[in-house]
């Protein structure tokens, strides 16, 4: 048995680690937050030339058809840098989802844009509602002159300002729907929300009359495709959560050994040493959950989606509450602006509400493990993970 | 990352699990909750020497020592099988799994000849007596004096909380052997026989109502010389040899224990009627259990992880102390959810004709107060953490 990454996929995080520290440290993410769009055309080609953008992306789309646990040791580390700007719902959101949903032709026009570096692309799927399930969706799709056209209004749709192209979720003759809109279609108004994350822009977008490029999938095919990419989307999610936490972590401890009071260490306090051992804690435990997700949904086991579902339950407590303790460890200067403490802060409640948040997920649990019956067994499963 | 078992894996978990299969007695229910102490304790006495003749006891022991030199991993699909196979526990737990790897590694050939066997037979009982009234998070701070008078050692000195102590044979006994030392110097690491004249054991009734642990009295007790374990004035490394297997140990069992509990919750929560419908359909209730299936199950995998990190470095690390935290806080959030699900019954302990699973709950929920005391407080964990593993400064 082996749980964890295996040594290339070490080297993989240590690779990213160091290209991020080189390429967006923390005084480019403070940069680059100010900046209207939050996106570095520079840096977007530096990292598609390191074939991020291709990561999960497969070899016949121009892409590295990567595992899910390179992706998530890539994430930990992009999470730990707080990278700002539209990787994520790039490659992680509209990337999954047109893997699943699209066909061929599809694919290798918009999959291979977004692995060779050339187009950033988002996702839009919730609507005024902030419901994220399909029986909330009004945004209304028709057929008209052998294309479609969309007409309602989505929001909180990430970096949609500088995508290219939007994978929009909408209902189509009743059914789920996934339609790809280029961004510089007629008819849409694109306008800025103001989020506590400020190394993420989200949007509100209007469709009137828009004329949709492509019709990905519809039906059943959508659902599924929704479905297979939110579960990829959500262990990239709790890793790069991961990642922050262990930045705050690492920061905190560092401050604790240096800040005196009473004429030593703060970190020589217990009451301080012990909320930095709980933030070890949690930032442990989160990391087994999304390395443990990152493999059932690779290796496809039945039970993939309560191991995502614990994982995101989890780690968004715990990411908050890592965050409570280093900026209380901080005192007076983790409440300072130049302090970075609260820009994780800000990401943490953020990636809490994204994909479901904490009481979501645990809900999700109890519709697997309470209301499926009976109840799996306990030591088949336990500990050892399944015999081949 | 390979969470399967290895070919080696399964051959060993298959023929555990034929073994189990043929030889667990039917009646172990019978006797857990029908049996007075001292009863169930022989039951038990007797189940562990079957276990050994089938060569299934102290399989992480080196095979030279009759051991089987299990992995890790091994260890934890013996436990796994066990409890899947709802086999009855084994009665030596101490010396099976601290003082048996302790005499391992720092015993003599004789002594390894002369203790061992008897411990995997459950022929001798062990119990560790380490804390004292005045010697508890702080060990170092023991007093219990031995003094060396020709060819043995005379104890004189009080230890409390032994586990076992009313079954013990044997004890393993920290003692100040150099009156002169102070803290961790000289200290001495002594294997007494309990059944040596002077040596006195009172039951202590613990929160429970039971009497799982004692006090241990010594007046004048002669040990032989030679029961010395390690050098003499070496006791304290000996023991931490002792506490980091107790940490390595601890939680593998109690994962698949709490899983059980976990799981027989669920079932009852489908009945048991909370708030003007069924425990399983309440929004808060479910909200709980939920939270408690995600720590149970990331309990599960930290195991594994850390289990992974012990195969990769060789030794067991600060891994023990994040998983200690983890998983005795993470039972009594349990066990309090666990109440708030069943309600009025929540109260109801053994022998209660309306009591649930033979109130096995409400035992839980006393019980597991002790997991943050036993074997290093939480406070003592974190105190680790933040010293060994984020290198804090001391506190202390
Ligand atoms: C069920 C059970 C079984 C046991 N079995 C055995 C056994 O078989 N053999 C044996 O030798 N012992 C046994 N023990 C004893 C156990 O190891 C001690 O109880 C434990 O180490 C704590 O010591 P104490 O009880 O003296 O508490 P204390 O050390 O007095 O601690 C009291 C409180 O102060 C806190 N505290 C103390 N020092 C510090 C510090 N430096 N920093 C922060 N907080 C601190 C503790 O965390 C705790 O909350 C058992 C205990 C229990 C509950």
């Amino acid at each position: 048995m082996q749980f964890g990454l295996t040594e290339t996929q070490q080297t993989l995080k240590n690779t990213v680690r160091k290209f991020l520290a080189a390429e967006c440290p923390m005084a480019e993410v403070r940069r680059l937050m100010e900046t209207e769009s939050v996106f570095d055309a520079a840096l977007w080609r530096k990292m598609a030339d390191q074939g991020w953008t291709g990561m999960i992306i497969p070899e016949q789309y121009a892409g590295f058809g990567m595992g899910m646990l390179e992706m998530a040791a890539a994430l930990e580390e992009m999470g730990r840098a707080l990278l700002p700007g539209p990787f994520f719902n790039t490659v992680l959101m509209a990337g999954a989802l047109i893997e699943n949903a699209g066909n061929e032709s599809q694919k290798q026009k918009y999959l291979g844009a977004i692995a060779r570096g050339e187009a950033t692309a988002t996702v839009a799927f919730l609507e005024e509602s902030a419901v994220a399930s399909p029986e909330a969706l009004r945004m209304q799709a028709r057929a008209a002159g052998g294309g479609y056209v969309l007409d309602g209004a989505k929001l909180f749709v990430p970096h949609a300002a500088i995508a290219d192209f939007i994978v929009v979720i909408a209902k189509l003759d009743g059914q789920v729907a996934l339609l790809v809109v280029p961004s510089k279609a007629a008819g849409m108004r694109i306008s800025p929300m103001s989020s506590m994350d400020m190394t993420r822009k989200q949007y509100e977008v209007v469709f009137s009359g828009v004329q949709a490029s492509d019709l990905l999938a519809a039906g059943d095919a959508a659902l599924k495709a929704l479905d297979r990419a939110r579960a990829i989307a959500t262990v990239g999610l709790v890793a790069e959560m991961t990642g922050g936490m262990q930045r705050l972590l690492e920061i905190t401890v560092e401050y604790a050994k240096t800040r005196k009071q009473f004429g030593r260490p703060i970190g020589q306090f217990q009451a301080v040493q012990h909320q930095c051992a709980d933030m070890l804690v949690w930032t442990e435990s989160s990391r087994s959950a999304a390395y443990y997700a990152a493999y059932a949904i690779e290796e496809g086991i039945p039970e993939a989606r309560l191991a995502v579902s614990v994982a995101k339950a989890y780690a968004s407590d715990a990411y908050r509450e890592v965050g409570n303790r280093a900026i209380q460890v901080h005192g007076g200067m983790g409440f300072t602006w130049e302090n970075d403490a609260h820009l994780y802060y800000r990401r943490a409640k953020v990636s809490e509400l994204l994909f479901g948040d904490a009481t979501f997920h645990r809900e999700q649990i109890a519709k697997l493990v309470i209301d499926a019956q009976p109840v799996s067994k306990p030591s088949e499963a336990a500990a050892t993970g399944k015999a081949k | 990352m390979d969470l399967n078992l290895t070919p080696t894996e399964l051959k060993f978990r298959d023929e555990l699990r034929a073994w189990l299969q043929a030889n667990v007695p039917g009646d172990w229910e019978k006797h857990r909750t029908e049996d007075e102490m001292l009863a169930r304790f022989e039951y038990l006495r007797a189940w562990q020497k079957k276990v050994y003749q089938a060569g299934w006891a102290g399989i992480a022991w080196p095979k030279e020592y009759g051991g089987r030199g299990a992995s890790l991993m091994q260890q934890v699909i013996f436990i796994e099988e066990m409890t899947r196979a709802s086999a009855p526990p084994l009665a030596n737990v101490l010396g099976l799994s601290l003082i048996g790897p302790t005499i391992i590694a720092f015993g003599t050939d004789a002594q390894k000849k002369r203790f061992l066997p008897n411990i995997l037979s459950a022929d001798e009982i062990w119990c560790q007596g380490f804390s004292e009234p005045n010697a508890g998070s702080d060990l170092a701070n023991l007093r219990t004096d031995a003094r060396l008078d020709d060819d043995h050692y005379v104890v004189n000195g009080q230890k409390v909380w032994n586990s076992y102590g009313w079954a013990a044979d044997w004890c393993a006994l920290l003692t100040r052997s150099d009156p002169n030392s102070t803290k961790h110097q000289g200290l001495s690491y002594l294997l007494v026989d309990m059944k040596s004249p002077g040596v006195e054991v009172r039951p202590l009734r613990q929160m429970t109502g039971e009497s799982e642990f004692c006090e241990l009295f010594f007046h004048d007790v002669k040990v032989p010389a030679e029961n010395v374990l390690g050098k003499v004035g070496d006791g304290w490394n000996v023991a931490l040899g002792t506490l980091a297997h107790e940490r390595a140990t601890l939680g593998a069992g109690a994962q698949i224990a709490i899983r059980r509990q976990f799981d027989r919750l669920v079932e009852l929560s489908r009945t048991i009627q909370r708030n003007g419908h069924t425990a399983a359909q309440d929004p808060v209730l479910r909200q709980k259990m939920a939270q408690s299936y995600a720590e149970i199950e990331i309990m599960r995998l930290n195991q594994m992880r850390a289990i992974s990190r012990i195969n990769e470095k060789g030794v067991p690390g600060p891994e023990g102390s994040i998983q200690k935290i983890f998983w005795t806080e993470l039972n009594q959030r349990f066990q309090q959810t666990a109440a708030e699900v069943l309600g009025p019954f929540a109260q109801l302990t053994k022998g209660d004709p309306h009591a649930i699973d033979e109130g096995q709950f409400a035992y839980s929920f006393l019980r597991t107060r002790g997991n943050t005391i036993e074997a290093g407080t939480s406070e003592i964990q974190r105190n680790i953490i933040g010293h060994f593993v984020l290198g804090l400064p001391k506190s202390y």
